[in-house]
């Protein structure tokens, strides 16, 4: 019954907060604001810049969150063997990237931080795509491993500006930008070809691993492709495979980010929805020695998809007057909603209001 | 079904003649008539025109699923698209002009006309030079003339405009051509037919 006026975004967060307390998460609730300190120690982790800050009244300056994975980290136990496996759902303040006007952004998602190990892995993006799953069927799950680019790029140079050009090749697909780049920075033809040949891979995990196959492995590439390998083994066993492309354009801040990182799309939906990955090295230098790994979708982008259409606004619309037996309107509206209906009492039809049916109880 | 923004004009009609050589022709986009949108539905493909600076907000925001528009555009908006081609044509170059003889002695803050802000803030925050940005919509060159701005920051393609307004190049900023971009999220979904016309594109890239 009470499903009947949950809308379908809400209906997708009740799903997921299931979803995530089977897998052993708990739910994290923040604070609204946090110390501006948090997250200007990391504003390069940080989508876009950008944060709302005010002073508190004792002049400390605070900050309405951009992040939560910040707050989560900062909260999280640094113990051998521990896991602390939080979910959340927050409303987060950021720049918005089309507009450069602030703007709300509904989050919801999961950490999973402390010794961290392949199933831990393993169970995130087995989460992930089960989140995209509970929204449509039609996703796609792009994965990728920000050690086989760094393992790419450290074996050709370790000039960061040329890295960090390469990079951005790299993330907008942009092949035909390579030669260019590696004729600047000195980098021969073959080395040249190697990039624009990486940058063209993309697809199904079978097509992806037999294409890297041709790269000349080194022991940093090996270790992150065997890693991906043997994720994706696990995911064949309780996911569709189908739904799940390796992309490497997917380029997370190599301050940060290590291991896995992936993006989540859905279909009739512009960009994507779901973001995440390992960061190792975020942690490390927050101070701690644990390892996490996680995601968050944005729930606000569902409403893109999400059409709940209604015809009415109300199934009866009572009209009654001052000279109106108030008990008789009460009593109406009581039956109607016992039998189930929307009722809206009013002295003169809202302008707006749409109704189903008119039950003139006015009196002159 | 494909979704191309075309960006209007000269360009526009070479980049529709490249993809009507590669087999994605659709005859009504040639008739002169005031209709928006003109479809192929046998070759799943769909053409608009639209101004050039507006491709890539058609093109990120899903509108289109590609679009081709000129690298200019790109750097000045940084839309969050996959840039796959650089098609070779369209070919010009970013650069700063100003009076012949105008000396820049670093002794003052650079009065800088432009269309493209982020491309001229970025550019001379680069060299650590302070400048002043006179954002314009059109006919740049006057900015010089009438003591507007000291330099201005432009395409320049034959440099005619320059030479009769007694303006030349003082320093080249980047080559421009035009790009096949792709919303990201029709990539991932319709990952075969556009892998097929960039193949196809690619083959007619001089």
């Amino acid at each position: 019954m009470i499903e009947k006026y949950l809308k379908s975004e809400e209906k997708i967060i009740v799903a997921l907060r299931s979803l995530y307390s089977k897998y052993g998460y708990l739910p994290y609730k923040m604070n609204k604001f946090e110390e501006y300190d948090l997250y200007a120690k990391n504003k390069d982790f940080l989508v876009g810049d950008g944060i709302i800050t005010f002073t508190d009244t004792n002049g400390k300056l605070l900050a309405l969150k951009p992040d939560v994975t910040l707050s989560i980290i900062k909260n999280a136990s640094d113990a051998r063997g521990i896991k602390n496996k939080v979910y959340y759902n927050e409303n987060v303040y950021r720049i918005s990237g089309n507009t450069r006007e602030f703007e709300e952004i509904m989050q919801m998602g999961l950490e999973c931080i402390g010794d961290i190990d392949l199933y831990d892995m393993y169970e995130t993006l087995c989460l992930a795509m089960k989140t995209l799953n509970t929204v449509s069927s039609d996703y796609v799950l792009e994965i990728s491993h920000m050690g086989i680019l760094s393992a790419l790029l450290n074996s050709i140079s370790a000039n960061d500006n040329f890295k960090s050009e390469i990079a951005e090749c790299i993330k907008k697909k942009s092949a035909h930008e390579i030669s260019a780049i590696c004729q600047k920075y000195g980098v021969d033809d073959e080395k040249a070809q190697m990039l624009s040949s990486f940058v063209g891979i993309y697809g199904s995990p079978k097509s992806v691993f037999e294409r890297l196959d041709s790269f000349k492995a080194n022991n940093e590439l090996e270790l992150a492709v065997n890693e991906l390998k043997s994720l994706i083994k696990m995911l064949e066993g309780t996911e569709d495979l189908d739904n799940i492309r390796i992309d490497f354009s997917i380029v997370n801040d190599m301050n940060y980010y290590n291991g896995i990182v992936f993006n989540g799309f859905i279909k009739g939906i512009f960009e994507s929805v779901l973001f995440g990955g390992r960061y190792d090295k975020l942690l490390e230098k927050m101070g701690k020695t644990s390892s996490g790994v996680g995601f968050a979708i944005y729930t606000n982008l569902l409403e893109k998809i999400c059409f709940d259409k209604k015809e009415y606004d109300v199934d009866m619309l009572i009209l009654y007057s001052d000279k109106s037996d108030l008990n008789k309107v009460q009593k109406a509206v009581d039956t109607f909603i016992s039998e189930g209906k929307s009722v809206s009492a009013q002295k003169s039809i809202p302008k707006k209001l749409r109704y189903k049916e008119l039950i003139n109880m006015e009196a002159k | 079904m494909i979704n191309v923004a075309l960006p209007k004009g000269r360009l526009g009609e070479k980049v529709y003649k490249m993809f009507q050589d590669c087999g994605y022709e659709c005859p009504s986009i040639l008739e002169n008539n005031r209709k928006l949108i003109f479809e192929n539905e046998e070759k799943g493909v769909r053409y608009f025109w639209v101004k050039p600076s507006d491709v890539s907000i058609y093109v990120e925001r899903g509108a289109a699923d590609i679009g081709v528009c000129g690298k200019d555009i790109l750097l000045e908006y940084m839309p969050d698209v996959y840039e796959l081609l650089d098609l070779n044509i369209g070919k010009c170059r970013m650069a700063v002009a100003a009076k012949k003889d105008f000396y820049d002695d670093n002794t003052k803050t650079l009065r800088v006309a432009t269309k493209f802000a982020n491309i001229a803030k970025k550019y001379y925050s680069g060299k650590c030079r302070d400048i002043d940005i006179i954002k314009l919509n059109g006919s740049i060159e006057l900015a010089p003339i009438l003591d507007l701005s000291d330099v201005i920051v432009d395409i320049v393609e034959t440099g005619t405009t320059l030479k009769e307004n007694d303006l030349e190049v003082k320093e080249e900023i980047v080559p421009i051509s035009a790009r096949l971009i792709v919303n990201k999220a029709s990539f991932k979904f319709k990952t075969e037919q556009i892998e097929k016309i960039t193949a196809f594109l690619k083959e007619q890239v001089k």
